[in-house]
């Protein structure tokens, strides 16, 4: 059957997918016919997504890698990889003048160190194919807008934007593709750990045009496109998934 | 953990009304200055300053100052 997003053949890696876009990332891409190798920090979380692959010659790998000897455990036991998705991720609002040194290193060891650390090991310990696809879960938050409290995130996510675009040119000559997806809010439980309210949420949908918030699998498809040979010509872009919301 | 301390704590979250009006029995949300912005503040004071986590809800479901420093004891 014609099908130019098809994974069929490919291996990718799927960060951060023992909880939400991770999570759907994984199973779309394994449904598209990705074999997949899942990575995350909770061995029971990461089983259940595990057990929710569709069939395929997928593995698991309990690391956290925010740290060195987690993500070098991570990196020697890949196969060769023709994707990597970048998920793992936290979002703590804070407001600037509470700020202090550790939250920031908190922040962005998840959300910005770790995806640009393991791209490079991957890279040097030569474990992606020619015309491999990157895809780094960034936000629109930061690149298009921000919110109350949300200084931190949206640095974090902005530098990532940043990183994307040098990374485009660095790899481009082994037509290696390095992209981002930009979600606006997605019913995950990064936002339902209690910092914000039942109310607020209810106030917060009312800004999206399209009337509700996103779903992972919705990520999960663009990823899938930037993942495929549909989009062996894109190159440092972000696609922007977001329901209208920064159209306001 | 101190009430006194505590209080004190509480009205560094607010930046133009004065520290005197802050008492145990402050209903704060009676204040000017109460906003979704103090609610933040007030839940990132409780994070840093008692490695307590505490929800928005639970914030705006308290009354009084003593009220969410209650709440705090009975989460540490």
């Amino acid at each position: 059957m014609y099908n130019p997003f098809s994974l069929q053949g490919k291996t990718v890696l799927v960060t951060g997918a023992s909880s939400g876009i991770g999570r759907a990332v994984a199973v779309e891409c394994a449904k598209m016919g990705a074999n997949v190798v899942i990575t995350g920090r909770n061995t029971e979380r990461l089983n259940e997504t595990f057990l929710a692959l569709a069939a395929g010659e997928h593995l698991q790998i309990v690391a956290d890698i925010t740290t060195e000897s987690g993500i070098n455990s991570l990196v020697e036991n890949l196969p060769k990889l023709d994707g990597c998705v970048n998920n793992a991720g936290i979002a703590q609002p804070l407001l600037v003048q509470q700020i202090e040194k550790q939250d920031i290193n908190e922040v962005f060891d998840i959300n910005t160190f770790a995806p640009i650390v393991l791209t490079q090991k991957l890279l040097s310990n030569k474990k992606l194919n020619k015309k491999a696809s990157l895809v780094f879960t960034s936000s629109i938050s930061g690149v298009y807008c921000s919110a109350i409290g949300g200084s931190l995130y949206s640095a974090s996510k902005a530098a990532i934007n940043g990183f994307i675009k040098g990374a485009a040119l660095d790899l481009a000559g082994r037509e290696i593709r390095v992209n981002s997806v930009n979600p606006g809010l997605i019913a995950t439980n990064i936002f339902s750990e209690g910092t914000v309210t039942a109310e607020q949420l209810d106030e917060e949908i009312k800004r999206y045009p399209l009337r509700r918030f996103g779903k992972p699998e919705e990520v999960a498809y663009a990823v899938i496109y930037l993942l495929s040979a549909a989009s062996e010509w894109v190159t440092g872009t972000n696609l922007k998934i977001d329901g209208g919301f920064t159209l306001l | 953990m101190e009430l006194s301390q505590f209080i004190q704590d509480f009205a560094s979250c607010f930046e133009d009304t004065d520290a005197s009006e802050f008492t145990a029995t402050t209903t704060f949300k009676d204040l000017d200055e109460w906003d979704s912005l103090t609610t933040l503040a007030i839940i990132g004071m409780c994070n840093k300053k008692y490695a307590t986590k505490v929800t928005g809800a639970e914030i705006r479901e308290s009354a009084t100052i003593q009220d969410v420093y209650n709440l705090l004891t009975t989460k540490q």
